[in-house]
């Protein structure tokens, strides 16, 4: 398959498009000096990967992707932010300078291995029925059935997570303080 | 379409994230490097199930996984973070020194 056959096919100038856009703001979200800016790249990240999941045909994974992370998992982040007071406009230490080359020749060779092995490995692979998107019965019925226990454990997870994190982030109160609230 | 200009998209998220977590200080930084790498794996998965097309939607099951565990990680993680800015006035990673002999 040459290139040309494959730039033939309308829905791959979608996947272009939306493709470049996910690059792009994820080599923002990692090389951005605004911590403000990086989080709200990676809201562009993500909801160019629910695109790419829904050209895939996994529609209930892409709206779970949008409804979790950019609605829940951003929010928090930016709670994060603003709660360590990190400076709102450009701060020139946010990266640590010295380890530029390395990481960067670290994750070009990483990349290099990825691409080449899954190039290798699937050729000109095509996608199997990509215009019939799975229907939330199939997945649901896998997750009640099959994966019943995963699920319940992930669930319990989620739980566990909820009561540590309140216990970790809570301010334990000074003796004075603790007096007082004997007190009254 | 095929199968590898997803996981070539897939592999230079992965990539990315791990420059981020390498380069960056500030721990709230370092947080968003490791979503971009669980989206990357999640890109994957799904790839993978529109490929071989499992009767289960094996694939799909996985990534709500991975979704969820990621948003469990983010929570303990920022929460760890508060805490420990709480003790050290400091968000940067190069200056949590007290375990370091």
């Amino acid at each position: 398959m040459t290139f040309a056959d494959w730039l033939s096919e309308p829905v791959n100038w979608v996947y272009l498009a939306i493709g470049a856009a996910v690059v792009a703001s994820a080599f923002r979200v990692v090389t951005s000096q605004n911590v403000v800016h990086a989080a709200l790249y990676l809201v562009a990240t993500l909801a160019g990967t629910a695109g790419l999941f829904l050209m895939m045909s996994a529609e209930f994974v892409a709206w779970t992707l949008v409804l979790v992370y950019i609605g829940a998992v951003i929010v928090l982040f930016l709670f994060g932010i603003m709660i360590t007071r990190a400076p709102l406009n450009v701060e020139p230490g946010l990266d640590n300078p010295k380890a530029r080359p390395l990481a960067a020749v670290v994750s070009l060779s990483l990349f290099v291995l990825l691409a080449y092995t899954s190039l290798q490995a699937f050729g000109s692979d095509q996608l199997t029925d990509v215009g019939t998107p799975t229907d939330t019965v199939t997945l649901a019925e896998s997750l009640i059935g099959r994966f019943v226990l995963p699920f319940e454990i992930v669930g319990f997870v989620l739980l566990a997570a909820l009561v540590g994190g309140i216990t970790i982030a809570r301010r334990d109160l000074t003796p004075l303080e603790e007096e007082e609230r004997g007190a009254v | 379409m095929l199968v590898n200009q997803f996981l070539v998209v897939a592999a230079l998220l992965f990539s990315m994230g791990t420059y981020g977590l390498l380069v960056r200080r500030n721990t709230v930084m370092i947080l968003l490097s490791v979503e971009l790498m669980l989206n990357a794996v999640n890109i994957n998965l799904i790839a993978f199930e529109a490929y071989l097309r499992t009767s289960e939607a094996i694939g799909q099951v996985f990534s709500i996984f991975v979704i969820t565990i990621a948003a469990a990680e983010v929570g303990i993680g920022l929460a760890i973070v508060l805490m420990i800015f709480r003790n050290r006035q400091s968000a940067n990673v190069d200056e949590y020194n007290l375990m370091k002999f």
